[in-house]
């Protein structure tokens, strides 16, 4: 277990930093350390929102975005030929021929790495841009934009402002020590069926006359509440029932109504969930909402690796390549970070024996991913895999160079320190010298 | 920044009592009324009069009935059990229904998810238990609980067993920290047994209770995530200050190990001693924070010096009892819900409204996520499905399973993780979360989910059938939900729903049972 937290920091460096911690808790609590307020000076924020696309079990980097057709058939399988984009120079996998005329609007990151090959410790590492260990469990991305963005930060909609489509990833608290209220909402349901039902927000069959006279019903009933209608446990619950009503009956539960869309558009999508979902990512941006996960799932193909490849890549290169333009088109994707990859890559020799019968595992040491949008520049290509992709060739992205990138376009200060229910000083990103890092992604950023 | 809001707020609440000490010098006599039923009450009571806060009332039967079959089972009363309790006229009918629910199979299940949580028993992330390993580990947690294993006894197992993950539940004890850091075990340690954090302390104090659990190793077998846990007479931890090997000691107490001795029993001997008050009193303010949402000392998990118990006697007292009867963890069950206190009104009067520390009258505090959840099949007689994202050989988990056998906290839903369910990452009492949210109240109201329980409900098609009398059905509704009658006004608005709805019987009556899920009497503790 132990040895796939070796490449984020030499064993006895996070021995000693552990230690630093433990004696250096009590101490940080007494002095107020210079910069320990977390908004001391944020850079302006470029992104308004992030939409994160989460392939859950791993994008396979050289059957996408860095293919590798020298290799040969043991790396390859099947998909050996790349595919020109719309940049000159920047070739992909055959299979994402929409995504490759979107090419000018994403970046592609050769070069992520952490080293981990496990599904939890990899998407803690990285959704919250923290390596795992045996201390405080930290927030996720999007749980950190709920804290700084949300309604402690002033925001006013209506909708929640981290939503997940359509189910939580799960294999670790999101919120991490911020406390559950920073948890994503998910919508439940699938948004390519009609209607949508969105948990709590749009249920079958009850019309709004019934919603009413419902709600008169209880609160005919609700005898205890009136006896104990100054407590500000029941108090709370009061307004929260108005906030859902408004919700239900008002217009903001609109956006959850994807049959207003252009029929068009809605193919262009893809009617399926995935396509949907995207569509549906984008109609929340419109809403302000800051924070968007579409969790999609099905990457984890050990066996029957190439067969889902050929069902699952022409359903993201639709989705996502529509997206890119749609917000393009809506002036959205300046103020709009698109970021999609999963916890790791896939094993780039493939196991062609039984029981995988032509399957990749899970590959930490290096791995691709694309952002676009929200001041991140597209068209551009970061770092590099080996020969064979096995490790990284040049430039490594670690997970937190992601997040801290993320942080800083969202005009919240990477370097600053989140709040924490015992008054430990944790910072959003780890400090110089607590891991090792490839540096921010300054190239690429506006 | 929190801790002076904290301070101020009971500066404030401090200022009040006082301001309402000085008004109420002309309180009515019989505020101060309370049947002493034992000592816990003539300590509670001596508390509050000194500080002029009248009790409420004593609870209804009704009210009892429904609270001690939520706090000692978490699981509601079934509509039998409901009317037997009501219909008897015989003495001291709350005692004996306290008894009796002290040895139900249910008592061993809700109690082992509530150490499972403390004991962070969880296949995965951020402690890496595995699936084996933790239904061992519950069926351990919870077998001790059901035979009732004197509590000294069952912290000297976990704190001094060797052998298998498998064979010997409880070394799992020691597989929680994750990389098995001797600070972080000793961390954990002080938090489950001294119900204190070391995170507090001073580090030269840290590092020695450290000292005791260095000498614990950890090898594979040949089977699939099996681990040995075994005394390692090598390990030793050196200061980094004095390049000495560290002396272990507890609190500033330095304590010698003798040669050839593993440290871990030395510790669990100081531990049980029954002369030692911090191992008492940590687990009777435990129990009482359980039972009753507040600690003697609060945050209840958070003792130390500087955060002295509010009422010193009542804490000692407890905790003297708990070494009397030799550990019994049931006998200090059964004394707080025996007393008065415990059975107090949660509707306050309008003196002890404010009152949130000194129990004056019972704190409304929302369901756990998994209490609710369970409620919420049984009256609308409809299953759940829990699922597993690890590969294991637990994941199927009938429908019908209530959710406080659940063995492992990697075996979720959403519903679980919308309502609070702690993550089982710190084994704190603040992880779980028993605080209302926009989105729980939009799901109870409004989800496919709740909808589906309800309008779906065969077993509600049938009781709608079988009783074809509206009034029969609205009673037989709220014994299921409520656990009581209606009150006339209420059965009125009912009847008038069911009459003038223009809705068929099945629907007229589900929309009922949705509203009264969605009271707070129903969703909260009361």
């Amino acid at each position: 277990m132990d040895e796939q937290y070796n490449s984020g920091i030499p064993n006895k460096t996070r021995r000693d930093l552990r230690r630093c911690v433990i004696f250096g808790a009590t101490a940080l609590m007494l002095f107020n350390w210079p910069g320990s307020s977390a908004q001391a000076d944020p850079k302006p924020a470029r992104a308004k929102s992030v939409i994160q696309i989460w392939l859950w079990g791993g994008l396979s980097q050289l059957d996408t975005f860095d293919p590798k057709p020298e290799a040969g058939h043991d790396y390859c399988g099947p998909l050996n030929k790349t595919i020109a984009t719309n940049v000159p120079g920047i070739r992909i996998g055959q299979k994402l021929p929409l995504l490759a005329q979107q090419a000018d609007k994403y970046s592609v990151i050769r070069s992520m790495t952490h080293g981990i090959s496990s599904h939890e410790t990899a998407a803690y590492a990285v959704q919250t841009g923290h390596m795992p260990d045996d201390g405080p469990v930290y927030p996720s991305v999007g749980a950190v934009v709920s804290l700084y963005k949300g309604y402690d930060a002033g925001y006013t909609g209506m909708l929640p402002p981290y939503i997940t489509i359509t189910e939580s990833q799960g294999r670790f608290p999101e919120s991490g020590f911020l406390g559950w209220r920073y948890s994503p909402f998910c919508t439940g349901g699938d948004p390519n069926k009609t209607p949508f039902l969105v948990e709590g927000i749009v249920a079958a069959g009850i019309s709004a006359q019934r919603q009413n006279e419902r709600r008169a019903l209880l609160h005919n009933l609700d005898t205890l509440g009136r006896k104990m209608s100054d407590n500000p446990q029941f108090k709370k619950m009061d307004e929260y029932e108005n906030k859902a009503y408004e919700l239900i009956l008002g217009d903001e539960g609109k956006v959850f109504d994807l049959s207003t869309e252009d029929s068009d558009l809605r193919d262009k999508y893809g009617r399926n969930t995935f396509g949907q979902s995207c569509l549906l990512a984008r109609r929340l941006v419109e809403r302000g909402v800051p924070f968007i996960t579409i969790n999609y799932k099905g990457w984890d193909t050990h066996k029957q690796h190439f067969q889902t490849m050929n069902k699952m890549l022409p359903e993201l290169d639709n989705g996502l390549a529509a997206l890119l333009q749609d917000l393009s088109d809506r002036g959205l994707l300046d103020t709009t970070i698109v970021w999609c990859g999963g916890e790791f890559g896939h094993t780039p020799k493939i196991d062609w024996e039984a029981p995988w019968n032509g399957g990749r595992g899970h590959w930490g040491d290096v791995f691709s991913i694309i952002v676009a949008g929200g001041g991140f520049q597209g068209g551009r290509v970061v770092g590099a895999s080996n020969e064979k992709g096995m490790a990284v060739k040049e430039r490594p992205v670690y997970p937190w160079d992601l997040t801290g990138s993320i942080y800083e376009l969202m005009g919240i200060d990477p370097d600053g320190f989140l709040p924490h229910p015992e008054g430990l000083k944790l910072r959003l990103t780890p400090g110089p010298g607590e891991a090792k890092s490839g540096g921010r992604l300054k190239e690429i950023m506006k | 920044m929190k801790k002076i809001i904290i301070f101020l707020a009971a500066v404030l609440l401090f200022g009040i009592s006082l301001a309402r000490a000085a008004d109420n010098t002309q309180l009515p006599a019989g505020l101060y009324n309370m049947p002493i039923n034992n000592p816990i009450d003539e300590l509670v009571l001596a508390r509050l009069k000194n500080l002029s806060i009248p009790l409420s009332e004593l609870c209804s039967d009704e009210v009892f009935l429904r609270r001690v079959y939520l706090d000692v089972l978490g699981t509601l009363p079934r509509p039998e059990e409901v009317r037997l309790f009501l219909a008897d006229r015989g003495p001291a009918k709350r005692s004996r229904l306290i008894d009796e629910l002290l040895e139900r199979e249910e008592y061993s299940d809700y109690w082992a998810m509530k150490w499972g949580d403390l004991l962070r028993v969880k296949s995965e992330f951020p402690s890496n238990l595995w699936p084996n390993a933790v239904q061992a580990y519950h069926r351990w947690i919870k077998k001790s609980l059901k035979d009732n294993l004197p509590y000294d006894q069952f912290a000297r197992a976990l704190l001094t067993s060797s052998g298998s993950n498998f064979r010997e539940p409880p070394v799992n004890f020691y597989r929680v920290v994750p990389r098995h850091d001797p600070e972080k075990t000793a961390e954990f340690a002080t938090l489950v047994f001294l119900g204190a954090r070391a995170q507090k302390w001073t580090p030269e104090q840290c590092l020695a209770m450290a000292a005791f659990f260095t000498r614990i190793d950890y090898k594979k077998t040949g089977e699939w995530k099996e681990e040995i846990v075994y005394y390692n007479p090598a390990g030793q931890l050196s200061n980094p200050a004095t390049v000495q090997p560290q002396q272990p000691g507890v609190l500033g107490e330095k304590i010698e190990i003798p040669p050839d001795t593993d440290p871990r029993v030395v510790f669990a001997d100081w531990l049980t001693t029954p002369d030692n008050p911090y191992f008492s009193r940590n687990i009777v303010n435990r129990v009482w924070y359980w039972l009753l949402g507040k600690g003697i000392v609060e945050e209840a998990d958070d003792i130390r010096p500087d955060n002295p118990p509010q009422n010193p006697e009542l804490l000692d007292w407890l905790a003297q009892e708990l070494v009397t009867h030799k550990y019994d963890l049931k006998h200090i069950y059964r004394l707080i819900l025996n007393s008065t206190t415990y059975q107090l009104s949660s509707v306050p009067n309008q003196y002890n409204a404010a009152d949130e520390v000194n129990f004056s009258h019972y704190r409304v505090r929302r369901l756990d996520a998994e209490v609710l959840i369970d409620a919420l099949c049984r009256i609308t007689g409809t299953g759940e499905t829990y699922f597993s994202r690890i590969p294991e050989p637990f994941t199927f988990i009938p429908p019908q399973q209530p959710a406080i056998t659940l063995a492992d906290g990697s075996i979720d839903s959403s519903f679980l993780a919308l309502f609070g369910r702690p993550a089982r990452a710190t084994g704190y009492l603040s992880e779980r979360n028993n605080e209302s949210s926009a989105t729980q109240r939009l799901h109870l109201l409004n989800s496919t989910h709740i909808q589906n329980k309800i309008y779906r409900s065969q077993f509600m098609r049938r009781m709608v059938k079988t009783n074809q009398d509206d009034g029969q059905l609205i009673k037989l509704i709220y014994v299921l939900v409520l656990s009581r009658l209606p009150e006339d006004a209420e059965y009125a608005a009912a009847r008038e729903y069911a009459r003038n709805s223009g809705l068929n019987r099945d629907e007229a009556t589900g929309d009922l049972m949705w509203a009264l899920i969605n009271t707070k009497e129903f969703m909260f503790r009361h």
